[in-house]
């Protein structure tokens, strides 16, 4: 905590914090590092921060909804994006608060954020990369806490996507294949490695949900390799 | 910490050998052909799989009587008034318009064999090279004395859905105040093992609403049945002092109805009741036995395929099959027929084969926004689809986790249909 608190005060110096308007003054960024844990596992943000499950969030405020380059998006966010849905404080409010509400069908698996003064807490740690791009600020890195203890030469197979998709077909009974997220998470297109992951993590029982950790529980590390290959390209 | 980013290296994985069975030629001209009698769980995810993978190499035909398909998963929560009607129908349009599927709504009423043809109601006669059976449950006559099919309409069975369902909540909701549900649990085997309980658990939930008075009685032949502790502490939280269960000590395994009286005796104890829901004891659906490919009640398979013990032509999914471990539910069906549809595919086309995995879980629902599970993992053994491990939902696990299992159930739901239907 003591070195978020200092990346945080060496951003709000950087960037020349200035009092923002009345109606959003009040969340503190300080604790919405904390509250951003929630999301770190799929968002990152910071210098260099890049897509992964879910897309980078530098500058996000300003940002038509979908746009991140590289990412692709569920078609109800693609649908938000062509209907002109914008992310400003108050959208990025009502989407954290219940994501399915605002976007139905985006493949954030997130049950939202009810309480109020979290998300403003929230919202004001993320306006840090937002307020000046040419300078984001460096944040913590991402720091899963359910990590699995994974070898080099386990991360580096290659799956085979062919036996990935006969693999899937255990997944598919519960995971939709065109990436819709309905009380089950969307599990398409998904960074390999981040999806290799989270199924170690599994497997390890580290991450906890008894049919996941019972379903990686007998996956061979190329079995994991394949799905991931196939997931990713759906 | 933050794992690298990694270089791809020119391996790939080892794992996935597999053996193709030798091609099989076509007996009859042109594409290989797979019939499939029953357009469910089983049989509709293995026409969907053998056609989208085959990618038109293999006709598919699959033979289902209704033009709509209501789905026994979920048509408890249709009773218990979290969904309509409509949330649990189904039609084949995709199957046929976007997989080329041949969907006949016809009932098959003979198989011959050595022909290797299925006769249907429609007087047509369908030739195949494989045929593949998923045609669910039939009532053994007699198991309820005092009950048969006849008497359907005074006292529904409502375990195949659709209007038997509806009967059943019609007449859930036309009960006097403070009347009497009564049910006839299964003896085991049967389709669904929680799916009796949840129905309590769902009838329960509807009374509490618009008839707190009313009482449900169970009588049930078997001593324990599927969670039992967690169904037991949600109808003590729920539905306190509603249901009462007689178990085979009480002479729940001695009971006898009369259809026209509306009465039910248990172990010589008449009560008159104002719904009975009766839930006979189930066998294969009857044209595994006209196929004769039957040991007693069920269809055995082998493992690995799902292959007929009695027919190599022959494969049987889901509730029919005696297969082993896994229990009869839409989720063991629907992960047999994805077997089924890898070896079927391998045998007819040359495509490779991987080996055989299977699963299932079964969410049940104590009332809204409580949803509890219970799952496992098999795998093909010589003898039988085996148990390799499970889990199951725990009592006193708080709110927010059995919310999260409840609209998980819903997740699997939105999964499972679109995975049978496309």
């Amino acid at each position: 905590m003591m070195k978020a608190k200092l990346y945080i005060l060496a951003a709000l110096a950087a960037l020349g914090w200035a009092a923002p308007a009345a109606a959003h003054d009040h969340g503190d960024p300080e604790r919405g590092a904390a509250v951003f844990k929630a999301c770190k596992s799929c968002h990152q943000v910071g210098e260099g921060a890049r897509n992964r499950v879910g897309p980078m969030l530098n500058g996000v405020f300003g940002r038509p909804a979908g746009a991140v380059e590289g990412y692709r998006y569920s078609a109800g966010m693609e649908r938000e994006r062509a209907g002109g849905l914008v992310w400003t404080w108050d959208t990025l409010d009502a989407y954290i608060e219940n994501p399915k509400a605002l976007v139905s069908k985006t493949r954030m698996n997130f049950r939202g954020i009810k309480d109020e003064q979290k998300r403003a807490d929230l919202l004001a740690y993320l306006r840090l990369f937002s307020d000046n791009p040419a300078d984001i600020p460096e944040a913590e890195p991402t720091d899963v806490s359910e990590l699995p203890n994974l070898s080099p030469e386990v991360l580096a197979l290659v799956g085979d996507p062919a036996y990935g998709e006969y693999l899937s077909s255990e997944c598919t009974t519960c995971h939709q294949v065109d990436g819709s997220d309905e009380g089950i998470p969307s599990i398409t297109g998904w960074p390999v490695e981040d999806f290799v992951v989270a199924m170690h993590a599994y497997k390890e029982k580290v991450r906890p949900h008894p049919v996941m950790q019972m379903m990686a529980g007998r996956l061979s590390n190329e079995e994991i390799a394949a799905l991931a290959a196939y997931f990713n390209g759906l | 910490m933050k794992l690298n980013r990694r270089g791809f290296i020119g391996a790939t994985a080892g794992a996935t050998a597999a053996l193709a069975a030798p091609m099989v030629r076509a007996a009859s001209h042109g594409r290989p052909k797979v019939v499939v009698v029953g357009g469910g769980a089983g049989g509709a995810t293995v026409a969907r799989y053998l056609a989208k993978d085959s990618q038109g190499a293999i006709d598919v035909t699959l033979i289902e009587p209704t033009r709509t398909y209501y789905t026994c998963f979920f048509s408890n929560l249709y009773l218990g008034g979290l969904v309509d009607l409509n949330y649990i129908a189904h039609s084949y349009g995709t199957l046929a318009a976007e997989y080329g599927i041949n969907v006949v709504h016809d009932w098959a009423t003979g198989i011959d064999r050595d022909a290797k043809t299925v006769a249907t109601a429609g007087g047509h006669s369908i030739p195949y090279d494989k045929l593949i059976l998923s045609p669910g449950i039939d009532f053994v006559e007699g198991s309820v004395p005092g009950w048969d099919i006849s008497a359907q309409n005074e006292m529904p069975h409502a375990y195949k859905a659709g209007s038997q369902t509806e009967l059943l909540r019609a007449q859930i909701m036309a009960m006097p105040e403070g009347g009497t549900y009564a049910m006839v649990a299964p003896p085991n085997p049967y389709r669904c093992p929680p799916g009796p309980y949840e129905r309590v658990s769902m009838v329960a939930r509807i009374l509490k609403q618009h008839n707190p008075t009313a009482k449900i009685i169970i009588a049930d032949p078997k001593p324990k049945f599927s969670k039992m502790a967690l169904f037991q502490d949600g109808w003590s939280r729920h539905y306190d002092g509603m249901i009462e269960w007689v178990g085979p000590d009480f002479g729940g395994d001695k009971v006898s109805v009369d259809p026209g009286a509306m009465t039910i005796d248990i172990d010589g104890e008449v009560t008159k009741v104002d719904v009975c829901n009766v839930i006979p004891a189930m066998k294969a659906g009857r044209i595994c036995e006209m196929a004769g490919i039957t040991d007693g009640n069920w269809a055995p398979v082998h493992a690995r395929d799902l292959r007929s013990k009695m027919d190599d032509n022959i494969h049987v999914l889901g509730d029919s099959c005696a297969q082993g471990d896994m229990p009869k539910s839409g989720f063991s069906a629907n992960s047999q027929a994805k077997v089924c549809a890898n070896a079927v595919r391998g045998e007819l086309t040359g495509s490779a084969v991987f080996p055989a995995k299977f699963s299932n879980t079964c969410w049940s629902s104590l009332d809204e926004n409580d949803g509890v599970k219970v799952g496992a993992t098999y795998e093909a053994t010589d003898e039988k689809i085996a148990k390799v491990d499970g889990f199951i939902s725990k009592t006193g696990e708080d709110a927010a986790m059995r919310q999260a299992t409840y609209e998980e159930s819903f997740g699997w739901y939105e999964g499972i249909t679109s995975d049978m239907f496309g």
